[in-house]
């Protein structure tokens, strides 16, 4: 169960994601940058009628929504994704101070726990969203297979969940360049034990001062 | 690690309950979002539909990623094939002729739908009845300005009364995106068979399969009776 840190490291510094999570972290964000990229032109060229090179956009789009699931089902799914597996758990599961401190946009008190509620549910939207777009998307693909309302309906909530996702990314990133130390832990995979006193104090209690694995 | 963090009175499956909620919103804009579309534009308006992000709103596609610039006074479309008279018109030729009007849904195959879009053009069929069709003559293959697109209809299509040779659109000449001057509007096919910058009308003596329909798409284009299509397909409706 233990890990390579050596006893100092494992005094000053607690892993907070090891190396698949940081790797389909950042898959993801690159393909979600992709598909932002492309969507752009897709959709407002489209309806402004700005032309552009559609053909090669549109197959860029489909492939990185086609392979956009990959990452996290992989790193689920393998023997290697126990902390992903965790994580996941540790975003499902919410105390009700949780649950009071997000629906009073955070004026409730709270012992935030590894991630907080906004980060949790950060991380349960982004994985819904993922879902209901492939889906979508993969109705306005293969449309044939489908009846017109289908396709219509496909196309608003597309759209919709889209803008939504976009929202949410813009905010995800102005808050990480506001954090460091949480960016910087996407980046090596540790903050500092103080770091997780400060801003994860259930998580701290729970393994900072013992073992970090 | 994790004992704490099996189900409790004191925790809650927010991660479950959240996620299935999302996904039962996708499902349902699927499953509603066409009807939900339709009742929000007829309750605000079609102006405010459009304003819905995907709302009714015309998507512009090109074969080619551009649009053809044909100045109104130089358009030509030219009539030719198995016809007695072959003929070349100026847009001023068109609009000399009888007008038919209509306010019909414009359906792209794909998924996005405009309701109620006025058109004003004149019937092909009247096009067709001047030149003279020649016997032997099975179906009418249609070229565009951008040289890649191109569309067909059988003779009995062509003649059905709304399939229209279009100058304008909402009471305004059809603009460069929407395939102006001069556009084919077929509005009981889907969007792929209404042929953008229409610059030729060939009578021949086979179907053509067009642009689209080399990609896949069917050369009977038939809307599925979703927007009131009169005159279905019985091969493929």
């Amino acid at each position: 169960m233990t890990t390579t840190a050596s006893p100092v490291a494992r005094a000053t510094r607690l892993l907070r994601f090891d190396r698949v999570q940081r790797t389909v972290h950042w898959l993801n964000a690159a393909l979600f940058i992709l598909l932002i990229l492309t969507a752009i032109p897709l959709y407002f060229g489209s309806l402004l009628g700005v032309t552009f090179p559609r053909h090669t956009i549109q197959m860029v789009h489909l492939w990185a929504g086609l392979v956009l699931p990959l990452p996290i089902a992989l790193a689920l799914l393998g023997s290697w994704g126990r902390r992903m597996r965790d994580d996941w758990r540790r975003a499902s599961q919410w105390t009700r101070t949780e649950i009071r401190w997000l629906r009073t946009f955070g004026r409730e008190p709270l012992v935030a726990d590894k991630f907080n509620p906004g980060q949790k549910a950060n991380a349960i939207f982004t994985i819904a969203s993922i879902v209901v777009l492939f889906a979508t998307g993969y109705i306005l693909q293969w449309f044939r297979f489908f009846p017109v309302p289908w396709r219509e309906g496909a196309t608003v909530t597309h759209d919709l969940f889209a803008f939504a996702v976009f929202a949410v990314v813009v905010g995800h990133v102005a808050l990480a360049v506001t954090h460091p130390e949480s960016l910087r832990s996407m980046f090596t995979g540790k903050v500092r034990v103080e770091w997780a006193r400060r801003h994860a104090p259930a998580w701290f209690d729970e393994e900072g001062p013992t073992d970090p694995d | 690690m994790s004992e704490d963090l099996v189900p409790s009175p004191e925790r809650v499956n927010v991660g479950r309950r959240l996620f299935i909620g999302l996904v039962a919103a996708g499902a349902a804009g699927i499953a509603f979002g066409s009807g939900a579309q339709r009742v929000i534009g007829q309750k605000l308006g079609t102006g405010f539909g459009a304003l819905l992000p995907g709302g009714d709103r015309f998507r512009i596609y090109s074969v080619t990623g551009q649009y053809p610039a044909i100045a109104p006074r130089r358009y030509q479309l030219k009539v030719s094939g198995l016809v007695d008279q072959p003929a070349t018109f100026s847009l001023a030729d068109l609009k000399a002729m009888p007008p038919t009007h209509f306010v019909k849904a414009f359906q792209c195959v794909t998924g996005w739908r405009v309701p109620d879009v006025p058109w004003r053009g004149v019937q092909l069929s009247h096009l067709l009845e001047q030149a003279g069709i020649q016997t032997g003559a099975i179906a009418i293959s249609f070229d565009s300005y951008d040289h890649v697109d191109a569309e067909s209809l059988t003779i009995e299509q062509a003649h059905l009364s709304d399939v229209i040779v279009a100058y304008e659109m909402y009471g305004a000449p059809v603009t460069r995106e929407h395939g102006g001057p001069v556009r084919l509007v077929v509005p009981q096919m889907y969007g792929y068979k209404s042929l953008k910058w229409l610059s030729g009308i060939r009578v021949v003596d086979r179907v053509e399969p067009g642009f689209w329909e080399q990609n896949g798409y069917p050369v009977n284009g038939w809307l599925d009776g979703t927007t009131g299509a009169t005159n279905p397909d019985p091969q493929l409706s």
